[in-house]
């Protein structure tokens, strides 16, 4: 390689590096837009309810199934790295505390990424690329509090209730698989819960999930709002808004396990 | 009165609009004429306040719309009404909820009262007992005249149509036609349609503004017009493949 190749690199990088911290810039304001809009709300519960029952209800098929089979998953694992070093009585612990901190929160927040972030890109984007979102300005209606708000406020609702729901179903598909196929009674699993059992614990998890929900709608809103160029630029707003999602959930998970778990509930 | 003052806008350093003047007088249906891609639908949303200029003014009745807030431009749209080149009907509703959504936003009235002015409206541009459709199942030319219905039914001063007829066979074509004219003398509504149908800009202009270059280069009357000596307009109109426009 030669050095105008690499000049050539260095400026791509370079450029790439800038468009990055743009695009950072602009994700943030767009967030400030629609806080700013909350407020104004108040008026509009019907689009709330509908965008509850779309992002949080109609997810429910998706979580139950992942998290039983995740919660099985702990479960067999655990059990496997126990081995003969660690008591059985302890399985139910290590499982309570890695759904309720960990597992519940951020794999129901990546499932619902991919369905409802990709979801709200693809409808959002639409309606800009066929002028849908001009038209609601047009009519005197602000897209921000009549499109993204409802989104917001639903997933910031949503996230935490079918965490819990998920924390729930992985607990019990972690009991069933540890009842049926690891030889552990019922009152080994449920003491082994109970042992190390903090209520902080889960709402730890639930504070995640929270952001877990603002996360996923406000990059949905975002990238739809932002598509351009017909069917196309809908298709790439939709994939873009799912790996930001995902990324920003990975991210933040750590950012907020550290604040939580390493700071706050010291 | 619409007054459009020296308006410019260039889209990633190529510029669409370079100086655009242009007074739109009350009561009165002007027509823009221009190429497919000349700038007519930027310079609509311009004045609804969809696009802001690079530079240059839009004036609505002595109050400058390029200096407005969103609450300002908000309040302001609702005196307004566009058809969009696409219809743009809100495909999650239906018929009906799509032209109820400003009365509902900014009007308050009862439900009754709401399907009243839905069904009035619908009534005027020839669609009834369409109210429960989806905007999905319907033709290309009913949902140009729900976008229509949609469009007035604030009752507004002016009313934008971008293309209103591109797409339709001829008979819808001068239908829609003899309905904006219709509305404009009957309601006393300000029209300014943008288009490249030469039957339809006739029809439905009392004056015609050619666009060409991002500047309005010629307007007349139709009759004027027609009698055009000025050999861009002379091209545009004769729909002719060589000339002045294409040789630049
Ligand atoms: N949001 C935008 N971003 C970038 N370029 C744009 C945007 N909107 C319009 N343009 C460009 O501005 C020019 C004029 O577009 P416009 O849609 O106004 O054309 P038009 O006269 O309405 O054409 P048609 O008759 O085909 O509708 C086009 O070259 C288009 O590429
Ligand atoms: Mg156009």
């Amino acid at each position: 390689m030669n050095a105008n190749h690499a000049m050539i690199g260095a400026h791509t990088i370079g450029q790439r590096v800038l468009e990055g911290i743009e695009q950072v810039g602009s994700v943030s304001l767009f967030f400030m837009r629609v806080l700013r809009a909350v407020p104004g709300f108040w008026r509009k519960g019907h689009l709330l309810f509908e965008q509850m029952v779309a992002i949080g209800v109609e997810s429910i098929p998706l979580v139950l199934v992942t998290s039983i089979f995740t919660g099985g998953v702990a479960a067999v694992q655990a059990a496997y790295q126990f081995q003969d070093y660690v008591p059985m009585r302890y399985l139910g612990s290590v499982i309570g505390k890695s759904v309720v901190i960990e597992l519940g929160p951020v794999l129901t927040a990546l499932v619902v990424a991919g369905r409802v972030g990709a979801s709200i890109a693809a409808e959002l984007g639409t309606m800009r690329v066929t002028e849908q979102i001009d038209a609601l300005e047009t009519i005197g209606i602000s897209p921000i509090r009549f499109l993204a708000v409802p989104r917001l406020l639903a997933g910031m609702i949503m996230l935490p209730l079918i965490t819990v729901f998920s924390d729930f179903l992985a607990i019990g598909g972690a009991y069933v698989v540890a009842l049926l196929s690891l030889d552990v009674a019922t009152n080994t699993f449920m003491e082994g819960l109970r042992l190390f059992f903090h209520l902080r614990d889960v709402f730890g998890g639930l504070v995640k999930s929270l952001f877990f929900g603002v996360v996923i709608t406000m990059m949905g809103c975002y990238f739809g709002f932002n598509a351009e160029g017909g069917a196309e630029g809908v298709g790439r707003a939709t994939t873009r808004a799912v790996v930001a999602s995902c990324l920003l959930i990975l991210i933040l998970d750590y950012m907020l396990a550290s604040l939580l778990f390493r700071v706050i509930f010291v | 009165m619409i007054v459009i003052e020296k308006l410019e806008k260039s889209f990633n350093g190529r510029p669409v609009l370079t100086g655009l003047d242009l007074t739109i007088k009350d009561g009165e249906s002007l027509v823009v004429i221009g190429r497919s891609g000349c700038g007519k639908s930027v310079l609509l949303k311009h004045v609804i306040g969809l696009m802001r200029p690079d530079s240059g003014h839009v004036y609505i009745n002595g109050d400058d719309l390029t200096a407005m807030g969103e609450k300002e431009l908000n309040q302001l749209r609702t005196r307004f009404g566009m058809v969009f080149q696409g219809a743009a009907l809100f495909d999650s509703l239906s018929v009906g909820e799509n032209v109820a959504l400003p009365l509902r936003e900014h009007k308050d009235l009862s439900e009754d009262e709401i399907k009243a002015r839905v069904r009035e409206k619908l009534k005027l541009v020839e669609l009834e007992g369409v109210e429960d459709a989806r905007p999905s199942s319907l033709s290309g030319g009913m949902k140009k005249r729900v976008g229509l219905a949609r469009a007035i039914a604030m009752d507004p001063e002016f009313v934008l149509y971008d293309e209103p007829t591109t797409g339709l066979d001829p008979i819808m074509a001068d239908a829609i036609n003899s309905l904006i004219r219709n509305l404009q003398q009957r309601l006393s509504i300000t029209s300014v349609a943008v288009t490249h149908d030469m039957t339809s800009a006739y029809r439905i202009g009392d004056r015609i503004a050619m666009l060409h270059g991002g500047k309005i280069i010629y307007h007349g009357t139709p009759e004027q017009v027609r009698n055009c000596e000025d050999p861009v307009v002379c091209q545009f109109i004769t729909g002719s493949a060589s000339g002045p426009i294409t040789q630049s």
